[in-house]
């Protein structure tokens, strides 16, 4: 399936014919024309609706496109929101738990590959078991745990921790990670054991260098999971003043009592980096989908 | 699926070590402890993080959640209160109200966020030009922070400047209240309306998931079938939907589990109740008894509510994997 082109459902034969060939031209702008108007549609009111005026981003009917531009609205939602601050901390939580499940799950799972500990089956068991548990089911019990955390007695709420740590608790991260180091030749790290080589070293030297496609698999849907989160950072970092929501909960927070063109504008500035980042790397999120064993 | 089961395998294997032959077997005994117990030791330092974690963030809460839901706590003394907790949200109204709504969405979001995936994976499939494109395009959504693209949504959705009713104002067709609907009869406008925002969000997973099962089928069934002389809509019923069945099943089964734990999407478009709690979730009453009732607030009959949902969900699961190992042997 390397280089020739696998065929699909409609053969290349029957495309070729002249009736298939204009059937096929019509068919494809049909479907550019409204995939674009559907998909990139709203993305556009939701930049040009922002530089509205609040009167007319509320006029019946709405216009297609500003009468009179405000950029203002996007720098008023800029400084009333406080969205740089939303902003910085959305990177401060997303890159915090990356670091956090990067070290902490990587060395698990390197540890549950390689090292091979007694038990070691039954505690991977149990990680990749939490799959299995619907995330909203323990909503309710795992506020209580981080607002009051048994044994040493402190409550994380409106601390990064509290997004940092239960972030690690990801059996996919387990499985993903786990499953990669299994298929590196054994013969990779026994001679580098021979050589003298501690398992840390192991780990650093060859382990993590072979599996950079997985760590960025793992490192996007990371950041993209602390990104989107709604209801855990609303719970655990809503409230305080200066604010230390994320950009998610901010904008909805703002939401609430600002105008409809400021609510706007603020979505787009919010909408802005993940755009960003989907556009550099859309080739490994798009590969990355379909890495968690979910083939044909 | 199958990988899971594979990967445990793969791990009753026993580990690879230098085999020291020739000495005597108590003396080799004695050796290996400590190198034994030193392997064990370095394993576990590597473990611990990632322990301490799961157990803190996933296992105990687990555990928590279902001692929770036999107790009551008053004036600060907890103490077991049986099946109180589940009497009371039994005899909630809204307790059903809140899964009738559930269901509704479920069934309404696979009618839309399962067929429809498919359905455009295999246009997008056959297209042989500006694939990179549309996959972008369909994806794009699903990058969005949920409450830009839900804020943006009920902008559309408001019935005097909303784009919506403008669009079928021009069409001449009836305008509607979407999510501000009343209704409570199946399927209610605000229903469909939050299943519409919802799968522009999120269909782009789906749908590229399944553009990878179709080109993993091969080409020679499609020949067979055309030499048999079969049109598109056999070629699809007998070649496509078999030859995806696995990954078709288990997406199914991931999104009536996602589904089911619908709460960000309703409570950013109309606040999480809807008028006449016609758009109210599960999730989203556990929400309310834990968090929003400013007089009774109640962690305990919230973690009632939560084992309910969770028996509800593991009745699904636990169905999926039974279904599909009978049929997989």
């Amino acid at each position: 399936m390397a280089d020739s082109y696998a065929r699909s459902l409609i053969s290349s034969a029957q495309l070729n014919r002249a009736r298939g060939k204009i059937v096929y031209r019509i068919v494809l702008t049909v479907v550019i024309v409204i995939f674009t108007l559907i998909f990139i549609g709203p993305l556009y009111f939701l930049f040009t609706d922002g530089l509205k005026s609040t009167q007319e981003a509320i006029a019946a009917p709405p216009t297609l496109y500003p009468h009179a531009l405000h950029p203002s609205s996007y720098s008023r939602a800029w400084g009333e929101f406080s969205l740089g601050r939303l902003l910085l901390n959305t990177l401060y939580y997303a890159f915090g738990a990356l670091a956090f499940q990067l070290v902490f799950d990587v060395a698990a799972a390197y540890s549950l590959s390689r090292l091979r500990p007694a038990l070691g089956n039954v505690v991977l068991a149990m990680m990749v078991a939490t799959l299995m548990i619907p995330a909203m089911v323990l909503i309710v019990p795992l506020y209580i745990t981080v607002a009051h955390l048994p044994i040493v007695n402190i409550s994380l709420i409106g601390s990064p921790a509290a997004i940092w740590l239960p972030s690690v608790a990801n059996g996919f991260n387990i499985f993903l990670l786990k499953r990669f180091f299994d298929s590196i030749p054994a013969e990779l790290t026994e001679a580098a054991t021979i050589d003298g080589a501690s398992p840390l070293r192991v780990l650093r030297s060859i382990i993590i260098p072979i599996s950079r496609p997985i760590l960025a698999v793992v490192s996007i849907f990371s950041l993209v999971a602390v990104w989107k989160d709604f209801l855990w950072p609303l719970l655990v970092e809503g409230g305080f003043n200066p604010p230390r929501e994320t950009l998610n909960v901010g904008i909805w927070t703002a939401s609430q009592t600002a105008p409809e063109n400021m609510v706007l504008a603020a979505s787009a500035i919010a909408a802005v980096p993940t755009i960003i980042f989907f556009l550099i790397f859309q080739r490994n999120i798009l590969a990355g989908l379909t890495a968690g064993g979910v083939r044909g | 699926m199958a990988d899971l089961v594979t990967a445990r395998k793969a791990d009753t294997l026993p580990p690879a070590r230098s085999a020291a032959g020739g000495r005597a077997a108590r003396g080799r005994a004695a050796r290996k402890l400590v190198p034994e117990a030193r392997r064990n030791l370095s394993a576990y330092g590597f473990l611990i993080g990632a322990v301490l974690c799961f157990a803190l963030f996933s296992w105990y809460p687990m555990v928590r959640e279902i001692i929770m839901s036999f107790q009551k706590t008053q004036l600060g003394v907890t103490s077991w209160a049986g099946l109180v907790n589940y009497r009371r949200i039994f005899n909630d109204p809204t307790f059903w109200t809140a899964w009738r709504n559930t269901l509704e969405f479920t069934l309404l979001a696979l009618l839309l966020g399962f067929a429809v995936p498919f359905f455009v994976a295999i246009l997008l499939n056959e297209l042989r030009h500006a694939k990179g494109y549309l996959r972008c395009l369909v994806y794009l959504p699903v990058m969005l922070p949920p409450a830009s693209a839900l804020l943006l949504f009920s902008y559309f959705y408001d019935p005097t400047y909303g784009l919506f009713n403008d669009i079928l104002h021009t069409l001449h067709l009836p305008t509607s209240q979407w999510v501000l609907s009343s209704g409570t009869r199946w399927p209610t406008a605000a229903m469909i309306s939050v299943v519409i925002a919802a799968t522009w969000m999120n269909m782009g997973g789906a749908t590229l998931i399944y553009l990878a099962a179709l080109q993993n089928i091969p080409g020679e069934l499609y020949e067979a079938a055309e030499l048999d002389g079969a049109g598109i809509v056999k070629k699809i019923r007998h070649i496509t939907i078999p030859q995806t069945k696995l990954v078709l099943s288990m997406l199914l089964m991931l999104q009536i589990i996602a589904t089911m734990q619908m709460f960000v999407e309703a409570f950013i478009l109309d606040g999480g109740q809807g008028v006449n709690n016609n758009t109210e979730s599960v999730v989203y009453l556990i929400y309310q008894y834990a968090f929003a009732m400013s007089s009774a607030s109640n962690f305990n009959s919230a973690a009632a509510l939560g084992v309910v949902l969770l028996v509800v969900l593991a009745t699904f699961s636990g169905g999926y994997v039974w279904l599909t190992r009978t049929r997989d042997r």
